[in-house]
């Protein structure tokens, strides 16, 4: 009962938030420089008046803007969202075209930089001041600090110009005509160069995070509680001082869920993945306004969807929470 | 270490010409290679960007298609007859030729395509198309277009990726933008579309009902769309791709890749558009309106430096307006040599007194950064105080479109004939705001316009040489832009990729002849 009401009300204080976001979003769009209309001539490489007057028509770039912004809003509100300039197919159906691709790669970065950031975050606590807690720590903040690009290019250097081992670009092996098991075998043998890298930041976020908040929980009177009646250091470690440090990395992940959908643009650029982050930059370039209005509703709403799902899981992890929020 | 490079090309192109003699072709194998950009569409006429033209180039056709010296082949016309007075063409189609849903190829889908499809949709087409007064089909396969007075480059416009094809029984009657078929492109090429994975690959398969007998010879073609340039050079490097189209891959990145086991080059198969490089300088305001700045600027340029570091001693530098690849070149004309001294001097003389000028570099990629910074030195040089400014794609459009600039790069293609590509830079009734591909600088001059317009329609071709090289001698004199550069685009692929380069287009059309050697 008390979870329907939060979810309730959040969901909708989403759609108003939404909402502004839209109208934000396209208001912003009418600020840089640059018409998709003279772009999309300039890239033909020919363009007369008849031309440009032609595409300007055609998207509706010749009506007043309070014009355009209600056509948009209130296609959004029926869940149209329009044409993409620049490939004349609606922007839900390239969206959605793109999404499986881009949760593959964000989602897995997701789990793994989580799963490795928590487990090294851990270790790094429980060898403070010894060499390998330091060791973690150095190898954190190198990842911490390296551009991610160079990363990419690096690793592509490494694992597939050099060694081979592995595909260096793309979602699956053009040509090789996989099915069943092959493909999956295939996809994730792609999918490793990708998600790695794209983790690598994460990770380093997460391990630095759980060993300062752990350490930060052992200090605590429930701790020495803890110790005082026996418990194995294992249990202390894990049940009291692990569950207690979570909070602040569930936030943190809570943010880097939100923004798994908006893609990866290095990553899906160097790695030539068909994903959302590709699909925004491009539009960008081209200022294909439509598709991007409608990423960036995707994302908006991914962002809104996550925070509630962060806010859920906090009380579950901390059961404090709940009284407050109810 | 450049002119070697330039020199292993014509040894690779020479052991090759020998090698295709040698061998017949075999059937056969796919092609992997890039497309970049990702095209937005593949129906040619209604997206006429690069990429498309490249792709689809393969999978539609033209009446014509033009060989590295720019002369008429047959294609969808196997022969034509021009009318003594130059303003009558007659056009014999190939017969038996079909669409790729089965349906035959006749003179009424030349009608179509030139008089209604291109009329409405291509800005290109339509600038050929206000010579013709009418296009008639007198049989299923003879086509007679007759124009208004003679236009002397009418024989080189019916290059696929300009005056496409397109199936009537198709478009006929409807919106030709939202029509269903423009998902899955119906031509007459030697490939037939297949499978298009957006941000993955194009995929063109064998069109086996293709009425050249034996080709093609591939049994397909996978265009990878790879987004990061130095990506695209390691899928070269590590043997995913076949052939890497001109301007797919960084230029430094070039001479490495060209250098590695069973590599060959060509810079062939660009002469139909012989991409020419040129600085836009504002002829309405600010130092660069004073004719005197401009040919400082070009005497401050050091243009074989250019040449040499940021495009690996390929290309050629210009004398003038009129590229080596179009026709009527004149070639008495003295060169703007790299001679800061004079360059200098013209300054003085027009008591240029260190206003600061900006240059926008083109927003295609690291070379084209570095020629900006390569300018900016040479102009600093001479005293000129000069600000590089960058823009991305959009915005680079719109300060063109909107003359806010004083010096910016750009190129443009020149289509074989000053008529198509070259005239539309100086003519004055080009000047208008909102393309980048006008008379953008500004230039306004009447004998120049007289010149051109006379000799666009002059007829036979003596006449319109003496009215070109007339106006080559103003424009030398004004420098309405500065002349950089017909840029060389070499081509790299295995070299047991065979007979890929055989059309003034290049790879556009070129897999229709290929084989693999495998």
């Amino acid at each position: 009962m008390v979870y329907a009401r939060l979810i309730l009300m959040r969901l909708f204080k989403a759609v108003i938030v939404l909402f502004l976001i839209v109208i934000f979003n396209f208001l912003l769009i009418q600020l840089a420089p640059g018409d998709p209309a003279a772009i999309l001539a300039g890239e033909a490489g020919a363009a007369d008046q008849e031309f440009l007057n032609q595409l300007r028509e055609r998207f509706g770039l010749d009506q007043p803007m309070y014009v355009q912004l209600w056509r948009y809003v209130s296609g959004i509100a029926m869940l149209d969202f329009g044409y993409s300039y620049r490939l004349g197919v609606p922007v839900f159906d390239l969206i959605m075209d793109r999404l499986p691709a881009t949760l593959l790669l964000t989602g897995t970065a997701f789990v793994l930089s989580l799963v490795l950031g928590i487990v090294a975050g851990s270790m790094a606590a429980a060898r403070v001041k010894k060499p390998s807690g330091s060791l973690i720590m150095a190898l954190a903040l190198v990842f911490y600090a390296t551009p991610l690009f160079w990363v990419a290019l690096m690793s592509v250097v490494v694992f597939s110009v050099y060694l081979g081992w592995l595909p260096a670009y793309g979602l699956y092996t053009v040509g090789a005509g996989h099915t069943g098991f092959a493909l999956v075998l295939d996809v994730a043998k792609h999918l490793v160069l990708p998600a790695t890298t794209l983790a690598l930041f994460f990770m380093a976020i997460y391990t630095r995070m759980t060993r300062t908040s752990m350490l930060d929980a052992a200090q605590q009177d429930y701790v020495k509680t803890a110790r005082a009646k026996g418990l194995k250091p294992s249990i202390i470690q894990r049940r009291h001082v692990l569950r207690n440090a979570l909070l602040p990395i569930i936030t943190l992940a809570g943010l880097q869920a939100g923004q798994m959908v908006g893609g990866a643009i290095l990553t899906e650029t160097v790695f030539a993945w068909p994903g959302i982050g590709r699909l925004m930059f491009e539009a960008l370039q081209q200022r294909d306004y439509n598709l991007l209005l409608g990423i960036f509703f995707f994302s908006a709403a991914l962002v809104i969807v996550f925070n509630i799902i962060t806010d859920l899981v906090y009380s579950l992890a901390d059961p404090r929470i709940k009284k407050g929020a109810a | 270490m450049k002119k070697p490079l330039a020199l292993a090309i014509s040894a690779a192109a020479l052991a090759f010409t020998s090698a295709a003699l040698a061998d017949d072709p075999k059937e056969g194998g796919v092609v992997n290679t890039i497309i970049q950009p990702e095209p937005p569409g593949l129906v040619l006429g209604m997206v006429q960007n690069a990429p498309t033209r490249t792709v689809s180039g393969n999978i539609y056709e033209g009446l014509l298609r033009y060989s590295t010296d720019l002369e008429p082949m047959p294609q969808l016309a196997e022969s034509w007859e021009v009318s003594e007075d130059g303003r009558t063409y007659t056009f014999h189609l190939r017969e038996g030729v079909t669409w790729h849903d089965g349906e035959a190829f006749t003179a009424d889908d030349v009608v179509f395509s030139a008089d209604v499809f291109h009329r409405e949709l291509n800005p290109s087409a339509r600038a050929v198309l206000q010579h013709v007064e009418s296009i008639e089909a007198t049989d299923d396969h003879t086509v007679v277009f007759t124009l208004t007075q003679p236009f002397g480059p009418f024989l080189l416009s019916f290059e696929a990726g300009t005056f496409t094809m397109v199936p009537e029984h198709l478009y006929a009657g409807t919106d030709f933008r939202d029509n269903e078929h423009n998902d899955h492109p119906i031509g007459t090429g030697p490939f037939k579309f297949s499978n298009w994975e957006r941000g993955t690959v194009i995929e063109l398969v064998k069109n086996e009902e293709y009425y050249e007998e034996g080709l093609p010879y591939l049994d397909g073609v996978n265009w990878h769309i790879i987004p990061d340039g130095a990506s695209r050079a390691v899928a070269f490097e590590n043997e995913t791709i076949d052939v890497l189209p001109s301007g797919t891959v960084e230029n430094f990145d070039i001479p490495r890749l060209a250098e590695m086991d069973n590599v060959c080059m060509t810079e062939e198969g660009h002469e139909y558009f012989s991409p020419f490089a040129m600085l836009w300088m504002n002829n309405r305001e600010g130092p660069t309106a004073d004719k005197r700045f401009r040919q400082a600027v070009m005497y401050a340029m050091d243009r074989e430096f250019a040449k040499d570091v940021l495009w690996n001693g390929l290309g050629n530098v210009p004398l003038s307006a009129f590229g080596s690849n179009a026709r009527f070149q004149n070639d008495d004309l003295e060169p703007y040599d790299h001679n800061p001294e004079r360059a200098r001097e013209l300054l003085d003389e027009m008591g240029y007194d260190g206003e600061e000028i900006t240059i926008l570099p083109l927003p295609y990629g690291e070379t084209w950064t570095r020629w900006a910074e390569a300018v900016q030195q040479n102009l600093r040089e001479v005293g000129i105080n000069v600000e590089t400014q960058a823009t991305d794609v959009g915005g680079w459009n719109q300060r063109l479109g909107d003359w806010d600039y004083d010096l910016a790069f750009t190129y443009l293609y020149q289509y074989g004939d000053p008529a198509l590509g070259i005239s539309r830079t100086y003519l004055s009734d080009n000047i208008a705001k909102g393309s980048p591909w006008n008379n953008v600088e500004g230039y306004e001059n009447e004998r120049v316009d007289e010149l051109f317009n006379e000799a666009a329609t002059a007829f036979p071709d003596e006449e319109r040489e003496k009215l070109y090289r007339e106006v080559q001698e103003i424009l030398h004199e004004d420098v309405p832009v500065g002349w950089l550069m017909e840029l060389g685009f070499p081509t790299l692929y295995r070299c047991d990729v065979q007979n890929l380069v055989t059309s003034g287009v290049g790879v556009n059309d070129g897999f229709k002849d290929a084989w693999l050697d495998r």
